[in-house]
């Protein structure tokens, strides 16, 4: 049972909060001051993740369904931006129209996708979304002909970045005389949207559909015997982890201002489920802190590995980039082995297993 | 008509390898209801590592057709310890686990071969030499090259030594009762471990076989040809009915002529809109609408929603 917060309690929580705002606040100052732009591009793009991650989270944290073509509706996102809002077609849509609308395109694709395959076993519906990720990405590297739609292998560049009252948050902003960096203006963006959405999660997993959709995950014939509506519910999990996907695509395009089918591939979708897996499926910090140590960890991975090989064998043995995935590999099984909630569990994955041990005991 | 003709050979010999690989995917689900995804990684192991032993060898003076043999026979050991590895380390201890732990180790077997694959042979496309006899044979204006002819016969042996095992042996028997219900095979004296680790074995040589083959037709191996070939071959699988190994056969033929008359002919039918290189879709295609209209597959049992 949850307790009413009193009021020290209260204020301990406001004061923490507050704490976390000035450091997400201060942070791309202080990284940009030390590590220098391209770590605050870095942290942008962990932010990306995050919101991804957490999109995925709803469909297989909470409703347990194992997506593995989730980056197809990022790229539905993405493309849809990179149309509405480049050279390519000469459309210059604002992207405060374009993003909610590629919410609800992905959603839109998440409902025709789910529709037919989630009355099916959930490994069906891993194998569908796994082909319906490839599916867009063939088209989307063979749609340039006869009719040029998206440029195909090439992609769509010169994308228009957003702008928040006449000034694009590419360029710099001279601020009081102070010179703020695009990375950093994008990375505040991504910050405000990232809280957003853990907010939403948070209100969505203790509302009645959250509870359902726990409920399914645990028991499905349960959840249906209690007069939950599983088809429509799981069909609501699916979209909406879809127009996650989708916004944060429109972000992705917007920041990038390159989009190719290449970022669209099958890793990309793995390295997502990863997160959610990694951090532990269902719980929102914990989703978080995947999505961290998944994008930062490679990144520095990227730096280090290299030089390390070389001081310790005397040159470059292994590729680093196939190190990180192999690493990665190794990873999700060791964890499924080893933590099979995720390095963060969610309270109750965590009591679940402890009560297992204990019967284990007994 | 000969275009036709042609398609359907083309078609049919693609769809003897997705059938070989099918059968890896079909045995596993059937005796313990879990999709083994890394089997198409196991078929590219089974490629690259035939690949190693033929190309040293192509230029001793052995026999074409012996050198192929060697390559098959070390593929084939080297898949099935493979398979009783990936058996032992990913999915057994994860028996009585949710649903989702085995598919997600699986996915990180996959990329664990395919990156380690990628470390050993690099990420270029290796060129397979050609040790088989390939004449061109014309039937009714149509050509078909005595590789295909091959890969069509050896395929179609080996489904039906298969069938024999399954159908006809002691063991066979044992595979049957554990798919039945592995409780009560246990009361029996089966020993289901035994039974589960001999199906992963067997599915993986199956599938080394078929890597072989598929290098052979298409004279090119790489570190990535597992992932499309493992997807079509478990479009074959789920076509036929998941877990039933005449099904397995029947889809991943259907499959293959589906693909190749998809492919010869969309041109046509769209106008030119869409080309041969939408050839892949076609098999997600079948998949999402056999899913659809008929989710048990053409010959499988009615699938439970979720056990």
């Amino acid at each position: 049972m949850k307790k009413l917060p009193n009021a020290p309690e209260r204020k301990r929580a406001l004061l923490g909060t507050a704490l976390i705002a000035v450091a997400l606040a201060v942070l791309p100052l202080v990284v940009a001051g030390t590590l220098g732009n391209t770590w605050v591009r870095i942290l942008d793009y962990a932010l990306l993740y995050i919101i991804l991650a957490l999109g995925l989270n709803i469909v297989v944290g909470f409703a347990g369904l194992l997506d593995l073509g989730y980056i197809a509706f990022y790229a539905v996102g993405a493309y849809l931006y990179a149309l509405l809002a480049s050279p390519h077609f000469g459309i210059h849509w604002p992207a405060w129209a374009i993003l909610p609308l590629g919410a609800i395109v992905a959603g839109f694709f998440g409902v025709v996708l789910g529709a037919p395959t989630l009355r099916l076993r959930g490994d069906y519906l891993a194998i569908v979304t796994l082909g319906f990720g490839e599916i867009i990405r063939i088209f989307l590297n063979n749609l340039n002909a006869p009719v040029n739609i998206t440029n195909g292998p090439k992609g769509i560049a010169l994308i228009d970045p957003i702008r928040i009252g006449g000034h694009s948050l590419s360029a710099p902003l001279d601020l009081f005389g102070v010179t703020v960096p695009g990375v950093v203006l994008h990375y505040y963006l991504f910050v405000l949207l990232a809280v957003g959405i853990v907010f939403v999660g948070i209100r969505l997993q203790d509302s009645r559909i959250g509870r359902a959709w726990v409920a399914i995950r645990e028991d499905e014939i349960a959840a249906k015997a209690c007069g939950i509506d599983t088809r429509n519910v799981k069909l609501l999990a699916f979209a909406m982890g879809a127009s996650f996907g989708g916004v944060a695509g429109g972000l992705f395009a917007s920041f990038q201002q390159f989009v190719s089918p290449e970022s669209f591939g099958l890793l990309e979708s793995v390295m997502v489920l990863c997160m959610v897996v990694l951090g532990g499926m269902g719980n929102i910090p914990g989703v978080i802190l995947g999505g961290l140590l998944l994008t930062l960890l490679p990144e520095a991975f990227r730096y280090g590995a290299g030089p390390v090989q070389q001081v310790l064998l005397g040159r470059v043995l292994l590729d680093p980039e196939s190190l990180r995935m192999l690493l990665f590999g190794v990873a999700l099984i060791a964890v499924m082995l080893y933590r099979p909630a995720g390095l963060w569990p969610e309270a109750r994955h965590r009591r679940e297993l402890a009560e297992a041990a204990a019967e284990k005991k007994a | 008509m000969d275009i036709f003709l042609q398609q359907i050979f083309n078609g049919l010999t693609l769809g003897s390898i997705y059938a070989l690989v099918a059968l890896g995917y079909t045995m596993v689900y059937g005796i313990m209801g879990l999709i083994n995804f890394a089997h198409g990684e196991v078929v590219m192991i089974g490629a690259l590592v035939a690949l190693a032993v033929m190309a040293p060898l192509a230029g001793s003076g052995l026999p074409g057709p012996l050198v192929v043999l060697i390559g098959l026979a070390a593929a084939v050991l080297v898949c099935m310890a493979l398979g009783a590895t990936i058996e032992r380390i990913a999915y057994r201890p994860l028996r009585n686990a949710p649903r989702l732990a085995p598919l997600i180790t699986a996915i990180g077997v996959s990329i664990v071969l395919q990156q380690l694959a990628m470390l050993i042979w690099g990420r270029r496309y290796h060129s397979v030499p050609r040790l088989l006899p390939d004449a061109p044979h014309e039937i009714f204006g149509a050509t078909i090259t005595e590789v295909q002819i091959l890969i069509m016969v050896v395929a179609a042996l080996t489904m039906a030594g298969l069938m024999l095992l399954v159908n006809r042996t002691k063991m066979g028997r044992a595979m049957r009762a554990t798919a039945e219900s592995p409780a009560i095979a246990a009361l029996m004296g089966v020993d289901a471990n035994r039974i589960i680790m001999l199906t992963f074995v067997i599915g993986s040589g199956l599938g080394a076989l078929a890597g072989v083959l598929v290098a052979a037709n298409y004279g090119i191996a790489h570190y990535h040809m597992g992932f499309l070939l493992g997807l079509k071959a478990f479009t074959a699988a789920v076509l036929g009915g998941i877990g039933n190994l005449p099904g397995a056969m029947v889809g991943g033929l259907l499959l293959g002529v589906i693909e190749a008359l998809g492919a010869g002919y969309i041109g046509d039918l769209t106008g030119g809109v869409l080309g041969s290189n939408y050839q892949d879709v076609f098999a997600f295609f079948v998949l999402i609408v056999v899913l659809i209209f008929r989710p048990s597959g053409l010959m499988g049992e009615k699938v439970a929603e979720r056990a």
